[in-house]
C-alpha cells in the first residue's frame, strides 16, 4: 500500500527513469514530497519549465532513453508546450507528468487550472488524464511504452491533485509488460516489399541512400554503413540524421536540403534510385516537390505509415523500423554477387566527384573579422570531433551542421522540425546530465541564447560544465540573411542594439566568460575554454555580421537549384 | 470525392476529440460525424463522411489510424456498403390540406409521423443522405419547415467484410 504520490515516484523508478527535470508547484507538492524521500530518481530543478522539457529532450536524444519532465498545473504545464512540440516534431521519446487541480474542481476554472490534455493534444503522441489513484502505475507504464516504441514521441500524463494525496494509500501494481490492442507498431518490412527494394537497389546505376532521424532512433548506423559499403552507394543525410552515417566516410556526400551541400543535392536530383531510410521528405529537403528528383525510383522505409507518400509519392513503400528493414535487405543482398557494384557505379562516382570539386563549403577568410565557419572548424579541432554538439536555431545551426562532421550518431542535438530558439542550452545540459564525462557543447547565437539564459543558474547548481559557443553577430542572422536576399536589405527588427555583456553575465551566474574579438585570438581562447574541464565557459565570439549561410536552395526550384554565394548560382 | 470512413476505437474519454483534432489540425473536411459505443461497450464506432482527392483520403485514414486509441480504420466507399442516416423534421401542419399533402409525402418516402399537435407534425425519415435531402425539399415545397436534426451517416460494408477488434 502506498500513496498516489509514492506510486508516481515508484512507477518512474520501475520504468527505468534516472533523471526527472522539473519545477514544483501547488498541484505536485505531494509528488515532490515523495521525491524527497528517496534517492533512486534524481530530480533536476530548472529555472523555467520550457527548459525542463528541452533538457529531457537532450537527455533522450543523446541516450535513446525516454526523457522525463515533472511540472505543476496551469502555467507549469503550459510552459512545457514549446518543449513538447519540439520533441513531437523530431520524434523524441518524452514523458511529461503534469499536476492538475483536484478532480472535483476540474472544469471550474480553479486556481492554476488548464486543460493540459486539451492544450497538448495536437503535439503529443498520446496523453492520459488519470482518473483513479490505482490507475497511476498502468498509466505511467503505458506512457513510457508508447513514448519509446514505434515512432517515438512525447506523452503527457495529467495527474489530479486528489489522486496523489499523501494521506490516502492504495495497492501498487506495476504491469509486467504492456500490451495494447489498439497499438502494435510494425517493425519488420513486408517480404514482398523487401524483394522489390533489393531488386530496385541492385538495378540502380545511380543510387543514393537518403538517411534521416529514424536511422538514429532505430540505432541502425552499423547496418546502414554495411549496406552502403556493399552497394558502393553515396550517402546523404538530413539535418536530423547527421551522424547516423559517418560524415567523415568517403561515401558521404554531405547534408542535403535547403542548406545542403551542392554534391548532396546534385546526387539526389540526378539519382535513378533513392533509398530513404527514416526520413520524411520535409519541405526543407525537397524544395519544390513538383521538380523533386525526376529520374528516381523512390523506396521509402518508415515506421510511420502516415509519413509515406505524405509529400512525395513513393514507388516502393516499406513500413518498418530502419534497422530491421536494412537487416532484411542485407540478408537478401548477401545471397547475391555484388562484385560488379564498383564497376557499375564508376561513372556515377565520377560525376559525384566532379560536383565535389566545386568545394561548395569553401569560404573567404578575413584577417580582421572572425568568420562563423572558422569558429566551428576551430571547435571541431579543439574537441577532436568527438563532442556532443547541441545547437540553437539560426545561421549558427546551419554552420554547425555543415562544418562539424559527426562521425557517430546521437552527437548532433538540434531542433530540426520545430526550429525552437532557446533549445540549445537546456538540451546541452540534458546531454551533460546523461553523459557526465563527455564534452557537451552548445553552438548558439546572441538571439537564441537569450531565450533560455536563466538556465545558467541551473548549470551552477548541478555543476554542469557545458561549453557555450555563442556566435555573436549583434543580429538575428538568419532573419537578416533572408531580409538581405528577399527584402532588399531592409532589416526589420532583426538586430539588437542593447546586447548585454555576456562575459559579465556568465560571471554573474558564477561561470567563466571569454570574449573573442579577433581571428588571431580564436585558437587560444578555444584552448583555454576546453582546458577548463570542470567549469561552464561562455565564449562570446564576435563574428562577421554580414556572413550568409551557403549553399542555399532557390525557392520554387528543384533540389539542386542553389545559390553558392552572394553572387553565384548553379 | 465523397468518402465514408469507418473507425473502431477505444471508448475512452478524449478519444473523440483526438479524431476531431486530426481533421481540424490537418485541414481535412468533415461533412458528417456519427459516433456511439458498439455492442462491446469498451469500443466506439465512428462514421465520418468527408471529401477530398485520393491523396488526402489516404492521409486521413493513415493519420486517424496512427492515433493510439484507434484499432481499425476502413474506407467504406472502397467497396459496396450500406449507409443510412436518420432525420427528425418538424413541419407546420395547420390546415387539412397541408396535413393530407404531408401525409401523402410521408407515405411515399416511407417516413413516419412520430409526434403531432394542433400546429405541427414531427416526422422521422431514414435513408441515404440524398433521400433525406429530397424529403426536406418536398416539405419545403408543401409547408414551412420549423426545424430539423440529422444524425449524420452511419454505415457497414456489405457481405463478409467487417470491422472488429
Amino acid at each position: 500500500m502506498m500513496s498516489g504520490a509514492a506510486m508516481v515516484v515508484r512507477a518512474l523508478k520501475d520504468s527505468g527513469v534516472t533523471h526527472v527535470f522539473g519545477y514544483p508547484g501547488g498541484a505536485v507538492l505531494d509528488i515532490y514530497d515523495a521525491l524527497y524521500a528517496q534517492d533512486d530518481v534524481k530530480h533536476v530543478l530548472v529555472r523555467h519549465e520550457q527548459a525542463a522539457a528541452h533538457m529531457a529532450d537532450g537527455y533522450a536524444r543523446s541516450t535513446g532513453k525516454t526523457g522525463t519532465v515533472l511540472v505543476t498545473s496551469g502555467p507549469g504545464a503550459t510552459n512545457t508546450i514549446t518543449g513538447i512540440a519540439t520533441a513531437y516534431m523530431d520524434s523524441i521519446p518524452m514523458v511529461v507528468l503534469s499536476g492538475q487541480v483536484p478532480s472535483m474542481h476540474i472544469g471550474e476554472d480553479a486556481f492554476q487550472e488548464t486543460d493540459m490534455v486539451g492544450c497538448s493534444r495536437p503535439i503529443v503522441k498520446h496523453s492520459f488524464l488519470v482518473k483513479r489513484a490505482i490507475d497511476i502505475p498502468m498509466a505511467i507504464a503505458k506512457a513510457y511504452y508508447i513514448a519509446n516504441t514505434g515512432r517515438p514521441g512525447p506523452v503527457v500524463v495529467d495527474l489530479p491533485k486528489d489522486l496523489v494525496n499523501v494521506l490516502e494509500e492504495h495497492p501498487y501494481e506495476y504491469p509486467e509488460d504492456v500490451t495494447m490492442r489498439s497499438y502494435n507498431p510494425t517493425l519488420k518490412g513486408h517480404s514482398k516489399q523487401i524483394k522489390k527494394t533489393v531488386d530496385t537497389l541492385l538495378n540502380a546505376k545511380r543510387p543514393v541512400l537518403y538517411v534521416g532521424g529514424g536511422a538514429i532512433t532505430s540505432e541502425a548506423s552499423d547496418l546502414i554503413t554495411e549496406l552502403a559499403e556493399k552497394l558502393n552507394a553515396p550517402v546523404t543525410s538530413t539535418l536530423m540524421g547527421l551522424g547516423a552515417f559517418s560524415s567523415v566516410h568517403e561515401q558521404f556526400v554531405g547534408m542535403l536540403g535547403m542548406h545542403g551541400t551542392l554534391e548532396a543535392n546534385k546526387t539526389m536530383h540526378n539519382a535513378d534510385c533513392i533509398f530513404a531510410l527514416g526520413a520524411r521528405f520535409d519541405d526543407r529537403v525537397t524544395n519544390n516537390v513538383e521538380k523533386f528528383c525526376p529520374h528516381a525510383t523512390i523506396i521509402h522505409v518508415d515506421i510511420d505509415p502516415a509519413s509515406i507518400s505524405k509529400t512525395v509519392a513513393v514507388h516502393v513503400p516499406v513500413v518498418g523500423s530502419v534497422d530491421k528493414v536494412v537487416e532484411q535487405v542485407l540478408n537478401q543482398i548477401s545471397k547475391k554477387d555484388l562484385s560488379g557494384q564498383k564497376q557499375k557505379l564508376a561513372d556515377w562516382w565520377k560525376q559525384i566527384n566532379s560536383w565535389r570539386e566545386r568545394q561548395c563549403l569553401n569560404y573567404q577568410k578575413s584577417d580582421e573579422l572572425i568568420k562563423p565557419q572558422q569558429v566551428i572548424e576551430a571547435l571541431y579541432k579543439h574537441t577532436n570531433g568527438d563532442a556532443y554538439v547541441s545547437s540553437d536555431v539560426g545561421q549558427h545551426q546551419m554552420f554547425a551542421a555543415l562544418y562539424y562532421p559527426f562521425a557517430k550518431p546521437r552527437r548532433w542535438i538540434n531542433s530540426g522540425g520545430l526550429g525552437t530558439m532557446g533549445f540549445g542550452l537546456p538540451a546541452a545540459m540534458g546531454v551533460q546530465m546523461a553523459n557526465p564525462d563527455a564534452i557537451s557543447v552548445v553552438v548558439t547565437g546572441d538571439g537564441s541564447i537569450q531565450m533560455n539564459i536563466q538556465e545558467l543558474s541551473t548549470c551552477l547548481q548541478y555543476n554542469l560544465p557545458v561549453k557555450i559557443i555563442s556566435l555573436n553577430n549583434r543580429a538575428l542572422g538568419m532573419v537578416r540573411q533572408w531580409q538581405d536576399m528577399i527584402y532588399k536589405g531592409r532589416h526589420s527588427h532583426s538586430y539588437m542594439d542593447s546586447m548585454p555583456d555576456f562575459v559579465k553575465l556568465a560571471e554573474a551566474y558564477g561561470h567563466v566568460g571569454i570574449k573573442v574579438n579577433h581571428p588571431s585570438e580564436l585558437d587560444d581562447a578555444m584552448a583555454k575554454c576546453f582546458a577548463l574541464k570542470d567549469r561552464l565557459v561562455f565564449m562570446d565570439i564576435a563574428i562577421d555580421q554580414n556572413e550568409h549561410v551557403y549553399p542555399m536552395q532557390i525557392k520554387y526550384g528543384a533540389m539542386d537549384d542553389m545559390r553558392l554565394s552572394k553572387t553565384e548560382r548553379t | 470525392m465523397r468518402r465514408i470512413i469507418s473507425v473502431l476505437m477505444e471508448n475512452e474519454p478524449g478519444s473523440l476529440s483526438r479524431i476531431v483534432g486530426v481533421f481540424s489540425q490537418r485541414g481535412y473536411n468533415v461533412d458528417s460525424l456519427c459516433v456511439a459505443p458498439t455492442t462491446d461497450s469498451s469500443l466506439s464506432r465512428l462514421t465520418i463522411v468527408t471529401h477530398g482527392d485520393d491523396k488526402v483520403i489516404e492521409q486521413i485514414t493513415k493519420q486517424v489510424n496512427k492515433l493510439i486509441d484507434v484499432l481499425k480504420v476502413t474506407d467504406l466507399t472502397d467497396g459496396t456498403h450500406v449507409e443510412r442516416e436518420l432525420m427528425l423534421i418538424k413541419v407546420a401542419a395547420k390546415t387539412d390540406l397541408v396535413r393530407s399533402e404531408v401525409n401523402r409525402t410521408v407515405d411515399i418516402f416511407r417516413a413516419q409521423i412520430v409526434d403531432t399537435d394542433a400546429k405541427n407534425y414531427t416526422i422521422q425519415v431514414t435513408g441515404t443522405s440524398e433521400k433525406l435531402d429530397a424529403f426536406a425539399q418536398a416539405m419545403w415545397a408543401q409547408t414551412e419547415v420549423i426545424e430539423s436534426s440529422r444524425t449524420g451517416v452511419c454505415g457497414l460494408a456489405r457481405g463478409e467484410k467487417s470491422l472488429r477488434a
